[in-house]
């Protein structure tokens, strides 16, 4: 069974169409990448799959490990495993990383049928993951992305996703606005979870960030619609010759 | 309003006459003159003026009429008390006393007493002015500007009981001096005018908590002064809580006086009450004093919550800062203003202040006013104030984390709330206080509607009015 499956997806935002049609099939440890330009549609596509109810879906499919994802609210989604590095991670004053990260690990937990971790047990598994991240432990102590640097916002995201250990991981521009160090750091972070039993996408608009996190398949967004699939080289092809020619092709096309 | 309603009120005016004459009366102090004038002069200038109309720029977005329009009546001794276990849910845990005032009446059955420091004086103002009326006329009515309020006029034009606390040189109350107000319902409405006086001296340090409550429901007025003096170097935290039925109209008074180095705490949370208005008025009177204005409104249904702050600098190097969180639900309607007025002498004034309100309905309301009156040159004041709907963003992100919608929703209403408890010192009082405000936002969040609708927080555009 493949992790994620994609069927002819057509998704509305205030009467505007922005995705014209997406398939697409992951399986459990493959990690595919999305690209695309501007306005393409690939942040609609990673908060439709994180399932953000402000978008109206009006066509198609999505089976997640072959259950109607469509159908969840956000927060099943993320208890079934769904996980989603968001593009502008949101600042929420009043509520500690800490308590806000082991709340999520609870209600996961709790969904399971495991039992809830008090402070005492989530420090050292909190650490632990910080340590991968090279963060400081003070950052646990604030309130969540307040006052984060960009580039400390994006290691939250992936900080995140190491302790609640998703089955599939959306990470939406993780790499728009990060240094060459903080894009190492966090694209080590990612390859940290690339494992047989998760499948993780990389929606990104540059293929820098693929240098470090090399995917076993890559798309091109043009539209609201995939206009090509390939291997890990397309992401080079694309760097050269940009997504012009892509839109080119696209148009070609016979409808 | 019409003549109709005028005649109503001249009516209802001609009850708090005939109320008055029964308590000059009737008063067990009514021999002391200084007392008996003091009340003359209260109830002459509540008489000249009137109950005020939203014409009066202070009361701009609040309409009396309806305490005006009720014809209130005050509650003699010789009803029946409260039992015990009517008033087991307001014990205060971790307090040093619990003084209990039953519809203005100082209740010493229901009241109880813990090993106080010797220094430090709890009892009824009533019984107070029996035993040392000299401590009383020392402060009383001395602070308090009777010719620009007349809720404050009235109330004293109607002192009779109260709770006095008096904190001698030196001594530290450690836990609480818990008050509680209870009303209770008769056949008719029925209006208290409790008087406080708490008399903090040099170098001493003391929390008081006042919590309103009522009983059984029925129409009660309940308008309260207190009048706080804090000596040099003393740290006093106040705690006013209104957690009255919703039928109830209470409008609360503090006035503060700060003498030189003074750190004074006034903590406002305002969750019950129909129509509330709470005057916070500190004065800063001696060098270096300190004032913290910290509040919490939370208002459903169609209550009407009045914030009124009016900060005076009158020393050199003093600093207040104001802070102000109002949550607003259903058809609720909250109002803060905040008047700073720095006077002449008062150089190096370090003032701020911050209004923050959250709107979970399109049908509440906020209103909210800074006023700056600054008349010396070397100061500093800010204010700010934003009104924002509940972020669909932070619930989106919440909740894309696993948290189900309710404890998201909950978790932000807590998290706007808890900026006002962690201005609170750690401790019984502010415990009691964040029980009282969990047990109010698990309810609420559960009233709201599912699903948020996409909606933005927006900054208020500031508007200052400075003078001078």
């Amino acid at each position: 069974m493949s992790s994620l499956e994609i069927r002819n997806l057509h998704v509305k935002v205030s009467d505007h169409e922005i995705l014209k049609g997406i398939d697409l099939t992951m399986n459990a440890g493959e990690v595919h990448s999305i690209m695309g330009p501007n306005g393409s549609g690939k942040s609609t596509l990673a908060q439709v799959l994180a399932r953000r109810e402000t978008y109206d879906v009006t066509r198609g499919e999505v089976a997640f490990e072959g259950k109607d994802l469509l159908a969840m609210k956000p927060e099943d989604a993320a208890c079934e495993g769904v996980f989603l590095a968001f593009q502008y991670p949101v600042e929420i004053p009043g509520i500690s990383t800490a308590y806000f990260l082991r709340s999520a690990l609870n209600a996961i937990r709790k969904y399971r049928g495991q039992e809830e971790m008090d402070a005492i047990d989530f420090l050292p598994l909190m650490r632990e993951k910080l340590k991968l991240l090279d963060m400081d432990e003070k950052l646990m102590n604030r309130s969540v992305n307040e006052a984060f640097s960009g580039g400390e916002k994006k290691r939250n995201e992936i900080l995140q996703m190491a302790v609640l250990q998703p089955k599939l991981a959306i990470l939406d521009e993780t790499d728009s606005g990060l240094d060459i160090d903080a894009l190492r750091i966090v694209a080590q972070g990612v390859n940290a979870m690339r494992a047989p039993d998760r499948a993780i996408l990389v929606v990104t608009h540059y293929q820098r960030l693929l240098n470090y996190i090399v995917p076993d398949r890559v798309h091109v967004l043009v539209d609201g619609r995939i206009v090509r699939s390939g291997g890990p080289e397309l992401a080079l092809q694309l760097e050269e010759t940009g997504y012009t020619t892509e839109t080119g092709a696209r148009r070609a096309t016979p409808a | 309003m019409g003549n109709n309603s005028v005649a109503t009120t001249t009516q209802a005016l001609q009850h708090y006459t005939e109320s008055f004459s029964g308590l000059e009366k009737s008063a067990a102090n009514r021999e002391l003159s200084w007392l008996r004038k003091l009340r003359q002069d209260g109830f002459a200038r509540f008489g000249e003026v009137g109950f005020p109309t939203t014409r009066d720029e202070d009361w701009r977005f609040t309409s009396v009429a309806a305490i005006a329009q009720t014809p209130f009546r005050l509650v003699r001794n010789g009803h029946t008390l409260p039992s015990q276990k009517q008033i087991e849910p307001y014990r205060a845990a971790g307090a040093a006393c619990q003084l209990v005032f039953v519809d203005g009446h100082f209740t010493p059955e229901l009241s109880w007493f813990g090993k106080l420091p010797d220094a430090v004086k709890v009892s009824s103002l009533a019984a107070q002015i029996v035993g040392d009326p000299e401590s009383i006329e020392r402060h009383l009515g001395r602070y308090l500007d009777l010719r620009r309020d007349a809720f404050a006029a009235l109330n004293t034009g109607f002192i009779e009981d109260g709770a006095y606390v008096h904190i001698g040189r030196g001594a530290v109350a450690e836990e609480p001096l818990y008050l509680l107000f209870i009303s209770t319902a008769h056949g008719a409405p029925t209006m208290t005018h409790p008087r406080n006086l708490i008399v903090a001296e040099e170098n001493s340090s003391a929390t008081i908590v006042e919590d309103y409550v009522s009983l059984d429901g029925g129409t009660a007025f309940c308008n309260t002064v207190t009048e706080l003096v804090a000596g040099d170097n003393s740290v006093v935290s106040h705690y006013m809580i209104e957690r009255e039925d919703t039928q109830a109209f209470n409008v609360s008074t503090l006035r503060i006086q700060q003498a030189r180095n003074a750190n004074v705490a006034s903590h406002s949370l305002l969750m019950g009450g129909a129509l509330v208005r709470n005057n916070v008025h500190p004065v800063l009177a001696g060098e270096g004093g300190e004032c913290l204005i910290n509040g919490l409104y939370i208002g459903n249904g169609r209550q009407h919550l009045d914030n009124y702050m009016l900060v005076e600098h009158a020393s050199p190097h003093c600093g207040s800062r104001q802070f102000y969180n109002g949550i607003l639900n259903d058809n609720a309607h909250g109002v803060f203003h905040g008047r700073i007025i720095v006077h002449k002498d008062a150089q190096k004034t370090d003032a701020k202040q911050t209004n923050r309100n959250l709107l979970l309905s399109d049908n509440a309301q906020i209103d909210t006013k800074p006023q700056l009156e600054i008349y010396a040159d070397d100061v500093k004041c800010t204010h700010g104030a934003t009104i924002g709907q509940m972020e669909e963003n932070a619930l989106f992100y919440l909740r894309s984390r696993g948290i189900d919608e309710l404890s998201a929703r909950t978790l932000l209403l807590l998290a706007f709330a808890g900026e006002c408890l962690d201005r609170m010192q750690q401790g019984p009082a502010r415990a009691h206080v964040e029980l009282l405000i969990n047990q109010n936002l698990f309810h609420l969040a559960k009233r709201l509607p599912n699903r948020a609708r996409e909606s933005q927080g927006t900054d208020v555009a500031r508007s200052v009015e400075e003078v001078g």
